[in-house]
């Protein structure tokens, strides 16, 4: 499969035109999405339009940018005039918002060509898009298992070639899970690099938007395009976005300590509940960077394991507040029948929620009733700054740290359904850089006997992208994971 | 209408009553506090709405600078101290109006606190009573919109509701006062105060019947001497500050009944006035209020206004009510009431100003003022800030009188013209022949002839009837189309008539 940059010069010589281009990719979704279901809409006849419209600019002999004519997919929690955006909920079927996210703008005004909507855990809550209410996505390795989630949808398609890059958002690990799941690059930014106008919120204070790829360089590439400032996300960062492509082209990489990389493993993501095959292949790929000159050390986040309840506190109190919108009366879906403005509203809310949803709602509103909240959200907010802190230590002596992206591989559909807690588990080990508000991103770094992809995190300092990619690169081009590609 | 409020009985202990008000006041920002639509009152309903206050999914709040611009001058008009970090928090209930179903608010750390206002009562002698009353707290929120029943003009009986989201996302600034009230009256004072200061700032138009701003009071009673407090009653639904002062009133007197005669017991309750009936009555109980589940607004970073930008905006300030009241007074030596008529309409304060800064006399300037130009602006639905008649005329025209160019009397009478088309004074009345004659000689022969041309009234005058003066002066006023200077004309006229 061809790199964003290979596309891009076979536009430019025109040895293939932008819309066969988007034409092979949407007949490539015809052909396996009956497996995958990687999908939730797709936007066919608009691409080709685009796709005609960058043919059009190369036939004037005008210059393309570098993402121009390129097929990509968005997770269905980004809105798109026009184009439903359900978040995988019943309670936004057939909603359609008469707006653009920033980052959709953004892909637009870049010339990017939109393929589809992808799958996603209703309201990106879950670890393997089996909470979507529409579909279950397959991984495109084994298509009876899950691709992780919530980003499921938009892992699955760009490790099946249904789209060159994709966008996914990541509040607890939903990029990088997914990513390690179906054996692609996955990046969640610093919190505020990219904007989150848009993006359909389930936790504010943790969710960014981040890029799927096949290759760093493609992951780095579709960043650019994300990232900046927006004055219309109070949260965003000011600040110019740099050259991350560029930066890769670079040899060296500016490390603290001299010449040499200081990579930290955390300690704490070793041990109980580790799968040993993921264990071996990571441990492997600190080998190659040693190999590769760098100094590996293991360095403990005490507070590593508080992630978890932590979140699971902080993450619900925001949803409880910002999911109380969907309740009938101004879009989405609304229970006719009932008899007055409360049953109205509960009878809304209990057919148009899920699970899952239903469950994360109960407990934020419980964590934040008064009387409790101190226990709960203030408290988590107490650890919130303990975790950081302990992440501050680390970047002191280290470049980057890195840790298994999962602790197993990809798991069977149905197989955690009935087990929240075990499910929550998967995501032990992203979601404490979510409260950090730090860069990570994972890579594919083996496969498992079952020829399921494990993915190696990567986590940065704070606005420290480029490193993160170059540090990323420096394995991927010492390793052939990437060029391995699903069957299907 | 029917007086429904119990009549008064004499008590046998004294009681006082323990009021707080919370006051919302709209800012009058062009466009909503978190988003761009406009908050024009009175437009068709949603259409001035946008996906951010429609709270769309994916939308995010920010800020509109001018609403912490003026949050921040009213509370220092309010003599509170600035938050140097301070937050927004979110609210949260379920009700249709409210399109997020939460409100952004401030909870713990709002903008302002620790501040004051003076109310300025006047007494049955006319002397000024001032007090200082508490200002625990002003805070920025978003309105709600507006819920209309239809198929009945209440909630009960109604048959369904139509909401207008054109208020959702308007920015407001909630002010709670200490508990210092002691009346209706004061309350009213207080209200009308703080419409005062807003208007002076120009942050808020006070306009209660559009509800731009709006006063809940909270209210008890206790025996005086008594540390603690009794049961809190709130009152809403008052949209004029003597229906506040009137529901209070009701209130007291309803509270101290129960008390004394044990006929209904206290209960802690959200009651609303009725103006009709001129009563209060009980909406809903407060009992186990409810948990608004507040948590800080995770879409929105703290607030921390910069010392040096406080100071630029506290520099902005204009003179505020209570110092032009106690300037008015103290050094221009207007009454309680002059300086109250005064100071209650910036644009009339600013007027009356400007004309003094031109060299008005304070005591014309201020007769003129409260006088023949409020009688005109009130006739013609005029601000003084529309006025023809520039201030700087107002003074010129005093100063003609002063000098003696013109008579009071005549300028009474260019008045109309100067309040319609403006323009100079002194160019007017000499353009209209109008100056005074204080020409002795001139005024000695009109004087002369008519004197000639009456004898037998004059011989009259001599013989007693001295009344004739008055006849005399006249005909002279008359010769002169009334120009003639009238104390001039006596000082000539009588010597002549004695002889």
């Amino acid at each position: 499969m061809a790199s964003i940059r290979e596309l891009h010069q076979q536009l430019v010589s025109k040895a293939r035109s932008a819309r066969e281009l988007t034409q092979e990719t949407l007949q490539r979704i015809d052909a396996t999405e009956p497996k995958l279901r990687s999908f939730l809409h797709l936007t066919a006849d608009s691409a080709i339009a685009r796709a005609e419209a960058v043919d059009a600019k190369i036939a004037s002999g005008e210059d393309i940018g570098i993402l121009e004519g390129i097929p990509i997919a968005i997770k269905d929690n980004m809105c798109t005039r026009g184009v439903p955006t359900t978040c995988a909920s019943k309670i936004l079927e057939n909603y359609i918002p008469p707006y653009d996210a920033t980052v959709v703008e953004k892909l637009s005004a870049a010339g990017a060509v939109s393929v589809g909507k992808t799958n996603l855990d209703e309201f990106a809550m879950g670890s393997s898009t089996e909470n979507s209410a529409y579909q279950v996505t397959g991984n495109p390795w084994d298509t009876d298992r899950v691709p992780g989630g919530s980003s499921g949808g938009s892992a699955a398609a760009v490790a099946a070639g249904q789209c060159v890059v994709a966008t996914g958002s990541d509040t607890g690990g939903s990029i990088r899970q997914p990513a390690s799941f179906c054996g692609v690059v996955g990046l969640k930014p610093t919190y505020g690099l990219v904007s989150r106008y848009g993006l359909v919120a389930y936790a504010s204070s943790l969710d960014q938007i981040g890029p799927f790829a096949r290759t760093v360089e493609d992951a780095a590439i579709f960043l650019e395009a994300l990232a900046g400032y927006d004055s219309k996300d109070s949260t965003s960062l000011k600040g110019d976005v740099p050259n991350y492509a560029a930066a890769l082209e670079s040899e060296t990489i500016a490390n603290l300590h001299g010449d040499k990389l200081k990579i930290g493993v955390i300690q704490e993501t070793f041990g109980e509940g580790l799968d040993a095959e993921v264990d071996g292949a990571v441990k492997a790929a600190l080998k190659v960077y040693e190999e590769l000159g760098a100094e590996v050390e293991m360095v403990s986040c005490p507070t590593f394991r508080y992630g978890l309840p932590t979140y699971y506190v902080i993450a619900p109190s925001e949803a409880s507040a910002n999911l109380a919108r969907y309740d009938g009366v101004r879009y989405g879906a609304r229970a006719e029948a009932a008899e007055n403005l409360i049953g109205m509203y509960a009878e809304t809310r209990a057919r148009g929620f899920g699970a899952e949803v239903k469950r994360r709602i109960a407990i934020g509103t419980y964590a934040l009733s008064s009387g409790y909240y101190d226990a709960y959200y203030l408290k988590a907010q107490k650890v919130r700054t303990l975790i950081c802190q302990d992440f501050k230590n680390a970047f002191a002596q280290y470049d980057v740290l890195v840790s298994p992206t999962s602790p197993t591989t990809a798991f069977k559909a149905g197989e955690k359904t009935d087990d929240p807690l075990s499910m929550y588990l998967s995501d032990l080990m992203t979601i404490p850089v979510n409260l950090a508000g730090l860069p990570s991103l994972s890579l594919p770094c083996g496969f498992d006997r079952q020829g399921l992809p494990i993915g190696l995190q990567i986590i940065g300092n704070v606005l420290q992208e480029t490193k993160l990619l170059q540090v990323a690169q420096r394995y991927e081009q010492a390793s052939e994971w990437h060029t391995k590609a699903p069957s299907l | 209408m029917t007086a429904a409020a119990p009549t008064k009985t004499p008590h046998e202990t004294q009681y006082e009553a323990v009021i707080g008000l919370e006051t919302h006041c709209q800012l009058s920002t062009n466009t909503k506090i978190f988003s761009n639509s406009s908050t024009e009152f009175g437009a068709t309903p949603n259409t001035n709405i946008d996906p951010i206050c429609m709270g769309l999914p994916g939308v995010l709040p920010v800020l509109n600078q001018k609403v912490l611009e003026y949050a921040v001058k009213l509370g220092l008009a309010l003599n509170c101290q600035i938050a140097p970090y301070s937050k927004f928090d979110r609210k949260q209930y379920f009700y249709p109006d409210l399109p997020k179903n939460y409100q952004i608010s401030q909870f713990d750390l709002p903008i302002a606190e620790h501040g004051w206002l003076e109310i300025e009562l006047i007494d049955d002698d006319g002397n000024p009573q001032r007090k200082r009353i508490g200002v625990t707290r002003a805070h920025m929120e978003e309105d709600a919109g507006k819920l209309v029943h239809a198929g009945s003009d209440r909630l009960a009986g109604s048959t369904h509701s139509l909401v207008d989201y054109n208020r959702a996302g308007v920015p407001l600034l909630e002010i709670v006062s200490e508990p210092d009230i002691r009346s209706g009256r004061e309350a009213a004072e207080y209200g009308q105060e703080i419409r005062r200061i807003v208007r002076y700032l120009g942050v808020c138009d006070g306009n209660m019947q559009e509800g731009s701003m709006r006063c809940d009071v909270n209210i008890s009673i206790r025996p005086v001497g008594q540390e603690k407090f009794g049961t809190k009653v709130e009152i809403k639904n008052m949209n004029s500050f003597s229906a506040i002062a009137r529901a209070i009133d009701y209130e007291i007197e309803r509270q101290t009944q129960a008390i004394e005669t044990g006929s209904e017991t206290i209960v802690q309750e959200t009651r609303l006035w009725d103006e009709n009936l001129q009563c209060t009555k009980s909406m809903r109980s407060k009992e186990g209020s409810s948990d608004y589940r507040y948590f800080p607004e995770p879409d929105l970073t703290p607030l921390e206004v910069p010392a040096e930008q406080v100071q630029g905006w506290k520099a902005e300030l204009p003179e505020l009510p209570r110092e032009k009241r106690h300037r008015y007074q103290e050094e221009l030596g207007l009454s309680a009431y002059d300086t109250r008529v005064l100071t209650e309409d910036v644009d009339v304060t600013a007027y009356f100003d400007a004309a003094l800064t031109a060299g008005a006399d304070v005591k014309q300037a201020a007769n003129w003022v409260m006088g023949d130009l409020t009688a005109y602006a009130k006739e013609q639905k005029l601000s003084f800030a529309d006025l023809a008649l520039t201030p700087e005329t107002l003074a010129e025209l005093i100063g003609l009188i002063a000098d003696g160019t013109i008579s009071g009397k005549i300028a009474k009478e260019v008045l109309p013209e100067l309040l319609e088309k403006g323009g100079s004074a002194k160019e007017l009345v000499e353009s209209k022949g109008l100056i005074q004659i204080s020409d002795e000689g001139e005024l000695e022969a009109i004087i002369d002839k008519l004197l000639a041309d009456n004898p037998d009234k004059v011989e009259q005058y001599r013989a007693g009837k001295t009344k004739l003066q008055g006849f005399f002066v006249g005909q002279v006023m008359k010769a002169t189309s009334g120009r003639a200077d009238p104390k001039l004309t006596n000082k000539l006229l009588v010597p002549k008539l004695k002889g």
